[in-house]
This record gives structure tokens, sequence and C-alpha cells, in this order.
């Protein structure tokens, strides 16, 4: 996989060029516009974009009086910020309203790196998911951000895109069709099916090519909706491989395995095994380190789906 | 709807503006003893301001609440709702006898405010803090679009504790958002007790000028005062304006007026009749 671009970047790019057709966008980020890259938005469009400072949850309730008057605002910061700093916003001023507020999360998960704790986005997936009306997207790369982007855009409602800081190769070509709430057979199989997404999903793929050669034949979904949910793949890939595995770069209560566990529990019980984040808080270090010390790794994948195959 | 009150007259002179205003103090006290509970305090102390925006000062078409053209009214203090459901009906927005309903299954008026449910209200509020921030992002949207709309925010003293409000407060006079007023309820209790015994504001007005706003103080239940502070604050320009109006919680009622048991208590039936006595 030669091309890699970080989500973020994308977005930016997406964003500003999105401006030129949609004139109704505008963009709004808590002084972190060069690190979120709403700043190519900016540079296009400076009568649109409104710098808020460090006042998060001013920006969130900008963002809902703008969107009340027609406009499509993106509000932009850290996920660690768009999530915690202003859940009480987000959930007076935008979910119970349905207001159609595009927020954007970049950095999130522990791939934040050195900077620690207290900008690891853990949490964000699962308080997303909590608020009735977002539909919240987790991206795998480069191509699949711009298309949800797009569909932020042109679909009416809250929305939160949860995105990273460092470069992930493509695993999609440029003719990829995103459809939102509808996850992508990254391949398929028949013994055990591996769901993730953002960038467990490149790991989800690597892991069942290791096993293909173990004789164990599995299917990759990239859930890219996390909110709502593809129920119909979830039900579908129980019944049809018996054995089920999520990856995700977050906390393993209220993201991706909760949910997809509610779904399998309540409609085609399997055995299942959970690979992400276990009840605790990150510590600094190079991106790919913390992958490997946190067990988001194709290692722990392989293992947790040779456990579920084991208990089918 | 009945005829009546589709033709509302929505620019009234004084005195009849008075009048309205103690009519809708009936209508608040009656529909929170109906619920039997809600939030009488906060209601009686905002009524002339609500009644002097909505029978003088708003452009607006109650037979037309989504038109684009139209002023805003935001209420950030969520839970003065029933004032604005008393001048939404009185103005024709929906049924007068809609009031009764206040707070009750199945109902269109919540006990906060829920911008989905009911015609003529601007935003869902509740949690405070949160309106002013709301009323710069449709100022900013006018701006945009060319329109030239006014948007009006009325928050509670108590609200004012919400750092939220301070980080509009920064963000409004940054980007001198002049098409936007605020007004403070300054009715000086707030639910624990006092103002100045739970959370001191003062120097409140000065606090707005270090932020950069164009203040202006009067007598919130003066309404020559409140009709000229409103209209200065519409036509100052290159900064927006906050009306620090100075207001009695329950004002109207002699045993709410400055009992802090009314911030958050219905009246009973026999109060309510003595309540409704004194605002003949």
């Amino acid at each position: 996989m030669a091309a890699e671009k970080a989500t973020r970047e994308a977005f930016g790019e997406a964003l500003a060029q999105f401006g030129k057709e949609f004139p109704d966008i505008v963009a709004l980020d808590a002084d972190l516009s060069r690190s979120t890259m709403t700043k190519y938005f900016a540079q296009q469009f400076p009568e649109r974009f409104f710098q808020c400072g460090l006042g998060e949850q001013n920006m969130i309730g900008v963002a809902a009086g703008l969107a009340a008057s027609g406009k499509i605002p993106f509000a932009a910061t850290f996920a660690v910020f768009a999530s915690c700093r202003c859940f009480d916003q987000l959930r007076m001023s935008i979910s119970q309203p349905r207001l159609n507020v595009k927020v954007i999360g970049t950095h999130g998960g522990i791939t934040v790196g050195e900077d620690g704790a207290s900008h690891h986005a853990i949490e964000d997936l699962a308080l997303f998911c909590a608020l009735p009306s977002f539909t919240v997207i987790v991206p795998a790369d480069a191509i699949e951000t711009v298309q949800a982007v797009n569909s932020a855009i042109t679909t009416e409602g809250p929305f939160y895109l949860r995105l990273g800081r460092p470069k992930v190769p493509h695993i999609y070509k440029e003719d990829y069709q995103f459809t939102l709430g509808k996850a992508v057979t990254l391949r398929d199989g028949k013994d055990a099916t591996i769901i993730a997404n953002g960038i467990m999903a490149a790991k989800a793929l690597e892991t069942a090519e290791k096993l293909a050669s173990q004789k164990i034949d599995c299917r990759v979904l990239n859930m890219h909706t996390l909110k709502p949910l593809d129920e119909e793949a979830i039900v579908a890939a129980a019944s049809q491989t018996g054995a089920i595995v999520t990856a995700e770069e977050h906390l393993l209560h209220g993201g991706l395995g909760s949910r997809v566990a509610q779904v399998v529990t309540r409609q085609e019980p399997v055995p299942m095994g959970f690979v992400g984040i276990n009840d605790l808080y990150a510590k600094s270090g190079k991106p790919d380190e913390l992958l490997q010390k946190y067990g988001l790794t194709v290692e722990e994948i392989e293992k947790a789906v040779k456990s579920a195959v084991a208990r089918k | 709807m009945s005829e009546q009150h589709t033709k509302a007259q929505l620019d009234l002179p004084v005195p009849e503006l008075e009048k309205m205003a103690r009519h809708l103090r009936r209508h608040v006290v009656s529909m929170i003893a109906t619920a039997g509970s809600g939030h009488p305090g906060g209601s009686l102390s905002a009524a002339d301001i609500v009644t002097a925006l909505y029978f003088k000062v708003l452009r607006h078409n109650p037979q037309n609440p989504h038109w684009p053209d139209r002023d805003r009214f935001i209420l950030s203090k969520g839970h003065a709702a029933p004032i604005l459901y008393a001048v939404l009906a009185e103005c024709g927005y929906f049924p007068i006898e809609e009031l009764s309903t206040l707070r009750q299954l199945g109902s269109r008026l919540q006990g906060h405010t829920d911008r989905n449910l009911t015609p003529g209200v601007e935003m869902s509020a509740g949690s405070l803090g949160q309106g002013l921030s709301i009323g710069i992002g449709i100022a900013l949207a006018g701006s945009l679009d060319k329109r030239d709309y006014h948007v009006y925010a009325l928050l509670g003293d108590g609200e004012c504790d919400e750092g939220q409000v301070w980080e509009a407060a920064m963000f409004a006079a940054h980007h001198k958002v002049d098409n936007l007023t605020a007004i403070i309820d300054y009715n000086a209790i707030q639910l624990d007790g006092r103002v100045c015994d739970i959370m001191g504001l003062e120097p409140l007005a000065e606090k707005w000028h270090a932020f950069n706003w164009h203040v202006l103080e009067i007598d919130g239940h003066n309404m020559n005062q409140i009709l000229e502070a409103l209209k200065k604050a519409r036509d100052f320009k290159g900064k927006p304006t906050v009306i620090v109006a100075h207001t009695i919680k329950g004002k109207g009622v002699s045993f709410m007026e400055n009992n802090v048991d009314f911030h958050g208590k219905a009246p009973s039936a026999q109060e309510l009749e003595t309540a409704l006595k004194e605002l003949e």
C-alpha cells in the first residue's frame, strides 16, 4: 500500500472543495484550525469561517444557531474536546433540537501519541453514540473520509466524524462508493467475521490474510457508520460465519464492540471477541508503540478470532 | 384558533402593553397552578420585557413562524417557558386554550422549551447558559445572508454563573455581532437564594463593559425604559448590546415577590386565587 494520508488532512481538503459547491457550508474552529485542517476552508472562504478561540462550548452553540438559520456548520476541534468538553452543549443545543450541525473530531484515539492521556480520545464514540439523532462515522482512510464528508453535507441532521492525526494507508481505490449506514465487506469468508473501523480496518484485513494461511477464512467488515449500525450485515455475518470479533481504537465499553454485541445477542447469538482499550488511559508514546502496548494489533485480533472460533 | 387571535394586534401603545403584561402574568400563574409544577418567579420578572418584545418591538408573523426575515427571540433561561408560551398564544401562534396543557403528557408545551414542538419557539432550552451562543449563530447567519433581522436573547442572572455565557460574550464582541441584543433579567434571586449570597455578579454592567459590549441599564418593569433601551440596542452599531434589566422576582404577585420559594414552586389553589385578584 503506497499512498497514505491522514483522515484529518483529507477532511480539510474536502471541506474547502465542497465549500465551492455548497454555499451554505460554514466552518467553526476552536484555535486548532492548523491541526484540524479547517485552515484550508478558512483560507478560501474567510467570511464563512468563524474562529471561536478556545471556547468549545460556545462554538457548539454558535454552530447550532447557524444551523437553525439554514447553514451547514462544520464545527471542528480535537475529538477529546468535541466530545467531553461540550457534551451538554451537544445534547441540549444539537441533539435535542436535531439541528444540522456536523461535529468534526480530529486526533481520535491513542494514535495521537506523545501528547498523552489528556489528548487521547477513547470515550468520544461512546458519548456521541449516546446522543439520540446523531449519526456517527469513523472513516478508515482518506478516500472514505471525503465521501463521509459529502454524506454529512447532503444528509440532514447532526453528524459526528471521528478522524485521526497520523497518516494512514489507503484501503480503498478512488472508485470506492460510500453508503451511509452500510458496512463494507472488505473480504469475504466463512469461518469468522472481523468487524472494525477507523485505523483498525486495515489491521483487520491484515489479520484475515494471516489467518487464511492457517486455514481460518475470515470475513472483514468495515463498519464505518457506527450509528445507525448496519444490523443486517451483522446478523448475516453471525449466521453465515458463526463467530464475530470487533476491533476498535476506543474503550471497549460504549463503542463498536458494545454496539455490535447488542445486535448479536438480540438477533443471532454467536461467540464474540473484543479488541479495544480495556478500561484505562494510555500513556505518552509513539503511535505504533502505543498500539502495541495497549493491544490494538494484528496479534490480538488473531487471538480473539481463534478464541471465538474455538467456542463455536 | 379563534379569529380574534389570528389577528392579534402586534403594535400596542404603552398602556395596552402594561395591561397585556398583567394579562400574561395571569396566564403564567394559572398555567403553573394547573400543571402543579413550574417556575413562576422568573416568568413574572420577565413579563414586561417579553410583552414589549412581542407586542411592539419584534418583526414577526404568528401565521408564518418560519418567515426568514423575522426577528428572533431566544429564551435562554428555559425555565421561564410559561411567559414565552403565554405571549406566543396571545400573539396567535397557537390557541390560548392550549396553555392549560403545560407540562402534561402529550402537550406541545414542555416544561422547558422545545423548538420542534411549539410554534414560535426558536430554540430548545433548559440547560442554562447556551442561548446567547445560539443567538450569535443566528445573528451571524443573518449577516451572511444579508437579512436585516435582529436577534434578542433573554438570560437569567443566575445563568450568568455559567462559563459559556462569557465565552459567548467574548466571541460576540470580538466578531462585532451588532445585530444581537442580550437582555439580563436581573431579578437578584437564584434557586438557592439571593444572587449576592450564592454567586455574586457585581459589578455586572462593568463586566459586560470589560467584555467590550455596549451596555444599557434599566428598570425592567418600566415599559418606557424597556422600549427605549430595545430601540437604542437595535440602532447601535459596531458592538453587541446588553441590557441589564433590574427586575423583581415574582413581580406582580405580592407573596411571590422577592420570595426564593417561588423560583420553582407552583401556587396552591388558594394562592392562585389571591394571585389572580392581585393581577386584575
